[in-house]
């Protein structure tokens, strides 16, 4: 691997942006940066050094992420009918009605896909913009690892958005049985939407660019 | 170009060759770098074209039986989304036809018409414009979680009725490991490298 262990350079002024380049977000080709905005010779991509307006766009969706999250957890999902009598689920609801039946392996599968998830990724999102909006030097590899997690959890969340979609697809026998989805797959469908959005706005570049300017103190 | 730049931490460092089946890590985040893949063409086009057959079989066969004394329901995935369109949850529906039929089928055709030329040893018109997309819709292909919803609805359902697994289920489960494996195998910075930029 070809890293130059004795250049005299460290981390700090290796970075592409410090030397005046720009990696293509891409195609990862390494180009000078250009005087004006461009586009990759390459691949034809926006050339930019980090993602515009990075923190902003992701603090918005995180927020969007986080208001529709209540209304995903509290309205019910599906309406199910049997023999005439109509029941609600919410997403709970159903957690709870597996753990009764004895098919907590399912309840549990369901708990951390639906309701852990999409929490714990708002919350990873929230620290990470926080941490780099105060330029914080506190372990950034780790704090890149999170960023990648966040990234590789977050389809699992449409496991009830499918769910719903199946149930109703084969359930529909009229009065005898029939199952039809309720406003909150909606919001549940938003919140795992536009946190996957949230994660691709968050630029990780961010973290390390907090590791160097506190060293000259400016930007 | 010897040199890359790292693009989780934008670190950059010269890469030197790395041997097939070896792979370069960032040395200040641990990103991976490069990966090179052994026959990465050959091999991730073969892929696809199971995939393609495997993608015809899963979307024409019915994929769940449910029988409930004697009415008998099969679905294949497309009146499950039509079922949705009828309920008015027109865009969960939209979200599910995109994420399950829309984006795998891109996903096949773009390797398609990226892979096929190459193995010719051509460069197919627009490369870089159909590979960003490829790259684009990547993380919205989302098989794997609907075949985990599967397997919740059966559960949820097997005590209101008998579920007969269809012909689509298994050629879902394979589609999968195949589209799993496309990944795996193939090596983007190979397709990249076709592009001649310097003109």
């Amino acid at each position: 691997m070809g890293t130059d262990r004795l250049s005299p350079l460290t981390d700090q002024d290796r970075t592409a942006r410090r030397m005046g380049m720009v990696a293509c977000h891409h195609c990862h080709l390494l180009c000078r940066q250009p005087p004006a905005p461009a586009d990759c010779p390459r691949c034809g991509a926006p050339l930019h050094s980090r993602k515009p307006n990075s923190i902003a766009r992701a603090w918005a969706l995180v927020l969007a992420a986080a208001v529709f999250y209540i209304p995903a957890n509290l309205l019910p999902i599906t309406h199910t009918t049997s023999l005439g009598a109509v029941q609600s689920d919410t997403i709970m609801s159903g957690v709870i009605y597996f753990i009764h039946s004895g098919s907590w392996p399912i309840a549990l599968v369901i708990f951390v896909a639906s309701v852990f998830v999409p929490l714990l990724k708002l919350l990873i999102l929230s620290f990470l913009l926080i941490s780099v909006q105060r330029r914080s030097r506190w372990r950034p590899a780790e704090r890149t690892r999170l960023y990648r997690i966040t990234e590789a959890i977050g389809r699992w969340s449409m496991l009830d958005i499918y769910v719903v979609t199946i149930l109703v697809a084969l359930v529909h026998l009229g009065a005898l049985a029939n199952i039809a989805a309720g406003p909150g797959a909606l919001f549940f469908a938003a919140v795992v939407v536009v946190t996957m959005f949230a994660a691709e706005a968050f630029d990780p570049r961010l973290i390390w660019d907090g590791m160097e300017d506190r060293d000259d103190g400016k930007h | 170009m010897p040199y890359i730049a790292c693009h989780e931490c934008d670190l950059v460092h010269r890469l030197d060759e790395i041997p097939p089946g070896g792979a370069a890590r960032c040395a200040r985040c641990g990103a991976s770098l490069r990966r090179p893949k052994r026959d990465s063409i050959n091999r991730t086009l073969a892929l696809t074209m199971a995939g393609v057959i495997l993608f015809l079989v899963a979307n024409t066969n019915p994929f769940l039986g449910f029988r409930i004394g004697v009415q008998v329901r099969e679905t294949i995935l497309a009146t499950g989304i039509y079922q949705l369109f009828q309920q008015d949850m027109k865009i969960i529906a939209t979200l599910v036809l995109f994420t399950v039929v829309i984006v795998p089928a891109i996903h096949l055709l773009s390797m398609l018409y990226i892979l096929v030329p190459l193995q010719l040893n051509l460069v197919p018109r627009h490369l870089a414009r159909v590979f960003r997309l490829y790259m684009f819709l990547k993380p919205w292909g989302m098989m794997e979680v609907f075949m985990l919803g599967i397997l919740v609805s059966i559960v949820k359902l097997v005590k209101m009725a008998t579920i007969i697994p269809g012909v689509a289920l298994y050629a879902f489960l394979a589609l999968i490991f195949v589209l799993a494996a496309m990944a795996v195998t193939l090596d983007d910075h190979l397709i990249w490298e076709q592009i001649d930029y310097r003109r």
